[in-house]
């Protein structure tokens, strides 16, 4: 699909504010609530789109999880270098993202679980015995900072004036 | 939304005066020139406000906008480094030399960083340097108006004679020739004006300034340009008077990066003008500024040479409530023209049968959301209320709901 002006500014808008209406934005961007829609369909069928979601403090809301960051060095396979590995990994719900990186390992994963437990049972039990997978290293979270690009430790700002000319 | 009125309140307590007769002696000894100006036409609304809660305001003269983080940092860091002392009375050297390119690369404006600029503490103080540097007692300064609320103070303080320069909505809120003509006469000086427009978001392009540069230029008029909405502007790239050549001469450029790179309370703007009243202006400057802010002459390095990006960000992000917020106004049968720059919509609310004051203490009362009479920025904005669109999309779409049951309650 061929991207214009108008779709990368649906884009935008949408990234930070998923929830606005198609009129709205049909207002805000001189589009009719119609061509929204079937932007937005082409945007999605295209699979530019991919979901719609939230971003969530689970600590405040009083949910304990524990999330670790774990580094995987792989032994790449001759057919299918990363990617088939990568894969199967990805198929794990505990696993919440995952990437190729360069440096001294080669696969990030964002793991979650209940318990400090629960993700090293995971870590060692599934994603270390699979095959072509020589080293793990897992990193659990102290504190995160910024999630989605959402400040999550920062204070309220301080307010403007109310009236200023 | 929650709003701390601490310092609301400071102000109005330093401000009022009370009736009793120890004040009325105290005023005695105010000069007459300072007791001549007006006070702020929204005090009572400060006051209003503090006694409620939950109040949406659209009532701020600045972008809701934090200054992008990277320009703080540069005044983080220059603080860090020690560069707390003063600069050279007409600012940073480098500094200079940027505003100088990037007026020239945005505006096609040509000013020499040596003797044709000077940083200020924002334009408001380069507004009061460029009037009294040309002003004598007794010349008369057409401001087009509705304006800024210091542009007629600024030209009593420095003796001179504002004469009011009527912009209404049926001109587009412009200066237009026949207007300039019917008020010039032959003890006028200055013309001072502001496009994009604060409190209208009207502009000036380059016809609109062509068709008024023979009447200044015959009738030996200086020009005040205050431009610091000029990036703000959403059909069209600003033009900036002293591009058209004639005009140069004759023209005092100010602007600044308080609205452009959100940058209010950091306090630093330039004057740029012919090198006689640049020279005369920093006589001024250096007696009573002595220099803008150093850390903020740093942070101000930064915003021009890598805060395009954000800026372009914060523009498009404008223009884009700005449409839903006019359409939102239309909608509920405020009628309302389309600003073309700054983040103001300047609806008139003559429909109604109030006046403007009456319709932003009642709203403000009855709906708890806060506007500006347009009666504040001068007589062409009795009718209308200034709103800024510089509010969160959800604060926007409520401000519109609680100003349609307003209106249905009428």
């Amino acid at each position: 699909m061929t991207m214009d002006m108008k779709d990368r500014e649906i884009l935008q808008v949408l990234e930070s504010d998923s929830r606005i209406g198609d009129e709205d934005l049909g207002t805000m961007l001189n589009l009719s609530p119609a061509e929204v829609r079937s932007r937005i369909n082409a945007l999605e069928k295209a699979g530019i789109l991919r979901k719609y979601t939230a971003v969530i403090d689970w600590k405040k809301a009083g949910e304990d999880s524990v999330t670790a960051v774990v580094e995987v060095k792989v032994s790449p396979e001759s057919e299918f270098g990363y990617d088939r590995i990568a894969l199967r990994v990805a198929r794990f719900p505990e696993v919440h993202s995952l990437r190729l990186v360069t440096g001294s390992y080669d696969l990030q994963l964002i793991v979650v679980g209940k318990t400090m437990q629960e993700v090293s049972e995971f870590v060692s039990g599934q994603i270390a015995s699979l095959e072509n997978i020589r080293e793990t290293v897992t990193h659990i979270v102290m504190k995160t900072y910024k999630e989605h690009g959402c400040e999550l430790q920062r204070s309220e700002g301080i307010d403007r004036l109310p009236y200023s000319f | 939304m929650a709003v701390n009125y601490r310092e609301v309140k400071e102000s109005i307590v330093s401000h009022t005066v009370s009736d009793n007769s120890r004040a009325a002696r105290k005023m005695s000894y105010i000069s007459k020139r300072a007791q001549s100006i007006p006070p702020s036409g929204i005090r009572k609304f400060f006051d209003l406000l503090l006694t409620m809660s939950d109040v949406i305001s659209l009532g701020v003269g600045e972008p809701d906008f934090n200054t992008p983080w990277n320009v703080s940092v540069a005044g983080i860091t220059s603080i860090e480094k020690g560069a707390t002392s003063y600069t050279s009375n007409k600012g940073l050297e480098e500094l200079r030399n940027l505003i100088s390119s990037d007026l020239l690369s945005r505006y096609r404006l040509q000013y020499d960083p040596n003797d044709e600029i000077i940083v200020t503490g924002g334009v408001s103080e380069a507004l009061d340097l460029a009037v009294r540097a040309v002003v004598d007692p007794g010349d008369e300064v057409l401001v087009a108006d509705p304006c800024y609320v210091s542009y007629s103070p600024c030209v009593i303080l420095a003796g001179g004679v504002p004469i009011t320069l009527p912009c209404p909505e049926e001109n587009e809120f412009r200066v237009t020739p026949e207007i300039l003509m019917d008020k010039v006469t032959k003890n006028t000086k200055l013309l001072m004006f502001n496009f994009p427009n604060n409190p209208t978001g009207g502009v000036m392009d380059r016809d609109d300034l062509k068709a008024i540069s023979d009447i200044i230029i015959d009738h030996d008029i200086l020009l005040l340009s205050d431009e610091i909405y000029s990036e703000l502007t959403y059909e069209s790239r600003h033009v900036a008077p002293a591009s058209l050549d004639p005009l140069w001469e004759r023209t005092i450029t100010l602007n600044g990066f308080s609205k452009a790179y959100s940058m209010t309370g950091w306090r630093v703007g330039y004057l740029c003008a012919p090198p006689e009243i640049t020279a005369a202006a920093l006589k001024i400057h250096q007696y009573v500024m002595l220099c803008a802010p150093t850390m903020s002459q740093y942070a101000a390095i930064e915003a021009l040479q890598k805060a395009e990006e954000a800026k372009d960000r914060m523009v498009a992000d404008f223009k884009m409530r700005r449409n839903l917020f006019v359409a939102g106004l239309n909608r509920i049968g405020l009628s309302c023209h389309l600003p073309k720059g700054a983040f103001y919509a300047f609806p008139s609310i003559e429909s109604t049968g109030l006046s403007d004051e009456e319709f932003a203490e009642r709203l403000l009362i009855e709906q708890q959301v806060a506007v500006a009479p347009g009666s504040a920025f001068g007589p062409s904005g009795v009718g209308h209320v200034r709103c800024a669109y510089a509010a969160s999309r959800e604060d926007l779409d409520e401000a519109v709901k609680r100003i349609g049951t307003f209106l249905e309650s009428l």
